[in-house]
């Protein structure tokens, strides 16, 4: 073998040795230098979390969460819906917080579109999404209000929650973990999330006036505050033309009465409420009788 | 016929010495035979008019007149007390029915005033003014009284247009006259027949700018135009103002403001900027009339000519109709829906809005009702992109239209920023070359909501 070769060879290796090991003794001393501190009691707070990232808590992830929820006083450890009570206890022991019980709450879309027999103005041809067909004209259903039917809502649920079923969503009760991103989602605001516990529920949003609504549906709200009248409890209130329920109010007054709401909605779309099984099964219900 | 995908053929255009933009643009079969050779015809009155309270870019305006108030044509019923916006009058003279919600094309329902008609009134007479005795500020402010926006279909207030920022001095007025979008010839006809209105409204936007150099850009199609309109800017161009017109070649977008100002001025408008930016003030033939109107006559804005047109209607016909004349209305009067008819457009075919109820009322920009029927219409569903890149050639603002389109189907919508969503607008180009029927405009549409605006 050529020795000219062999010195080329090793000076090559020496050379390219050197400059890594400059550069590895200056990465580590980087490392070292400008080390980030990250709190550990983060981490374990991140473990705890179901790591679902569906920003239902209003923070971007569940990192974001864990670092405010460890950093700022203020942010409650209750706000993992995904992760239920366990989670918020986990939480609170981790960061030393007063538990808050979390309250179970479901998706509840506020609108009986089959039920009252609610017709098309027009047919959509395009991109099949709840956002596009809303530009053109407010949808297709004669009812500004109405449920679009196209799906956005169960495309975004990131726990495969919602079920279409003849172009309407009905949420599945078992997989419900109310983290609002179907709410957020919603281009005609008509998805709230409501407590399990509630007595009674409304589904109808529209905010037209009662001869418009009766032209277009048969069992939507018309704005006669009948029921607002009838809750002695005052937990039924109309804003914004609009029928809002204060539940905590409801629940607190009782059953004492014998819930007048329901009783005295002429549309009868003020219903008691059994439990979100018994929601899914109305509107089951619902649609085989449009059907 | 051979299959252009820029549309069809344009045999006879000679295009060397004819103007036109640079990049992109389509050929749509043009359609305006069917109203082209109808003269503009005054419609009755009908008993009910329904204004529509914000007719123009801006916040809506506030009504000044109360429930059952007797008001007289060309009074004042509306007015923007802050911001940006013009004041509204009453199309005729009758009592306010009601001050409520309309259905409006875009945004589904709007406040507007129900106005009942009294037929019995005597017309209003507006007495003609010689309006060379007034400086520009009062005229500028004669122009914002009258109610004048831009009635080609952008609605923005005119007299903000004609009092350009201080930093950007203006040196050339152009008047769009292309009217490049099938089927409507409402600009056509007002050319034709009020060709001197219309130059005389040039001369008064001339000496509201202080400036003395105006085009009026006119497409090939309408040779009678260009002679009428010709000879009408020779006789007003004097010594020190020059009107003259200018033949565009036939191609859509053409009456788009920066198309327009690159084919005539070779100026090109940088992106997010207004033509004052590059010294140029463009107005629609229309709004040059509406202004001669408004200054020589005081009478303000509450009247368009209007173009029916389409296979589903039983007349079709150029219109001049009061403001807050409602559809149904209009199709009464012109005898009647034709069977087969499948879709109501308010504007033209490339941008207008499809409507589903005929109780809408026209507005100030409003140019053209369309009837189509089924056979003028695509209903066929769109598929995946092919990315065969033709939206990319068609598109006059050079932007990726497959791209937008990709990402929001993709749910990305948000990062459709940096594809220039911001800079289109809305023309159709790309959707009409689409071979795919991809919803295009629709895509970009719902991009707009959703991505930041730089």
């Amino acid at each position: 073998m050529d020795l000219e070769l062999v010195k080329i060879a090793l000076g090559g290796l020496v050379l390219l040795g050197c400059i890594g090991l400059f550069f590895g003794i200056g990465l580590a001393l980087a490392a070292h230098k400008f080390a980030v501190e990250v709190n550990p009691l983060i981490e374990e707070v991140l473990e705890s979390l179901p790591l679902a990232q569906c920003g239902g808590c209003g923070y971007p992830g569940c990192e974001g969460y864990a670092i405010a929820v460890v950093n700022d006083p203020d942010v409650p450890p209750n706000l993992c819906f995904p992760g239920k009570e366990k989670v918020a206890q986990r939480v609170a022991e981790l960061t030393g917080k007063k538990m808050v019980a979390i309250e179970d709450q479901i998706a509840l879309v506020r609108c009986s579109r089959e039920e009252g027999r609610v017709s098309h103005k027009h047919e959509y041809y395009g991109f099949a999404s709840c956002t596009a067909a809303n530009l053109s004209f407010g949808g297709p259903s004669s009812c500004n209000y109405a449920c679009i039917g196209l799906g956005e809502c169960a495309a975004a649920c990131p726990f495969d929650a919602i079920d279409m079923v003849e172009n309407f969503p009905i949420v599945n009760p078992d997989k419900c973990v109310s983290c609002g991103v179907c709410v957020k989602t919603c281009p005609k605001n008509i998805i709230e999330l409501q407590t399990l516990k509630a007595r009674v529920y409304m589904p109808c949003s529209t905010k037209d006036l009662g001869k418009k609504v009766k032209q277009v549906c048969q069992v939507g709200c018309i704005g006669c505050r009948m029921c607002v009248k009838a809750c002695p409890a005052e937990a039924v209130t109309y804003v914004d033309n609009l029928i809002r329920i204060d539940h905590e109010a409801c629940i607190g007054y009782g059953p004492g009465c014998e819930t007048a709401c329901v009783t005295k909605c002429p549309r009868d779309i003020f219903r008691e409420y059994k439990g979100a099984q018994v929601i899914s099964r109305d509107l089951n219900d619902g649609l085989k009788m449009a059907a | 016929m051979p299959v252009c995908r820029r549309g069809t053929p344009i045999e006879s255009q000679d295009t060397e010495s004819m103007l036109t933009f640079p990049k992109g643009g389509a050929h749509p079969p043009e359609f305006k035979e069917q109203t082209a050779g109808l003269s503009i015809e005054v419609m009755p009155v009908p008993d009910e008019l329904e204004l529509i309270l914000g007719q123009h870019i801006g916040a809506p305006c506030t009504p000044t007149v109360a429930r059952k108030e007797e008001i007289n044509e060309g009074a004042l019923v509306g007015e923007v007390k802050r911001g940006l916006g013009v004041p509204l009058h009453s199309p005729v003279t009758g009592k306010i029915k009601a001050i409520g919600t309309s259905a409006h094309p875009m945004r589904v329902t709007a406040p507007s005033l129900t106005i009942g008609v009294d037929h019995e009134a005597d017309p209003v007479q507006y007495p003609e003014q010689d309006w060379q005795s007034f400086d520009g500020s009062e005229l500028l402010q004669k122009v914002n009284d009258a109610g004048i926006i831009g009635v080609g279909g952008a609605g923005f207030p005119t007299h903000v247009k004609l009092n350009p920022p201080a930093g950007s001095p203006v040196d050339i007025l152009l008047l769009n006259g292309a009217e490049c979008e099938p089927y409507i010839t409402s600009d056509h006809r007002q050319m034709l027949e009020h060709a001197a209105e219309i130059v005389g409204g040039a001369g008064i936007i001339l000496k509201i700018l202080g400036i003395n150099e105006c085009y009026i850009g006119i497409e090939s199609n309408k040779q009678d135009a260009i002679k009428v309109m010709t000879a009408a800017a020779e006789q007003a161009s004097t010594g020190d103002c020059s009107i003259k017109i200018e033949t565009l070649q036939v191609k859509y977008p053409q009456g788009s403001e920066k198309q327009l100002i690159q084919a005539i001025t070779g100026r090109k408008v940088p992106a997010m900027a207004l033509p004052s930016a590059v010294g140029v003030v463009v107005q629609n033939v229309s709004t040059a009339k509406a202004i001669y109107d408004g200054v020589v006559y005081g009478k303000p804005l509450y009247e368009k000519v209007v173009t029916i047109a389409g296979k589903g209607i039983n007349k079709p016909a150029n219109l001049l109709l009061k403001v807050g004349t409602r559809i149904k209305d209009i199709v009464d009067y012109l005898g009647g829906l034709e069977p087969g008819l499948s879709k109501i457009i308010m504007g033209g075919p490339m941008m207008g809005f499809a409507v589903s109820s005929l109780d809408i009322p026209i507005t100030k920009t409003t140019s053209a009702i369309l009837f189509l029927t089924e056979d003028e219409i695509d209903t066929s569903p769109h598929s995946q992109c092919i990315r065969c890149g033709w939206c990319l050639e068609a598109c006059p603002m050079g932007l990726e239209p497959k791209e937008i389109g990709i990402y929001v189907e993709a749910n990305r919508a948000e990062d459709t920023e940096p594809f220039g969503v911001f800079d289109c607008f809305e023309c159709g180009s790309c959707a009409y070359v689409c071979p795919a029927k991809r919803p295009l405009v629709q895509f970009v549409r719902l991009a707009k909501m959703k991505a930041k605006r730089p």
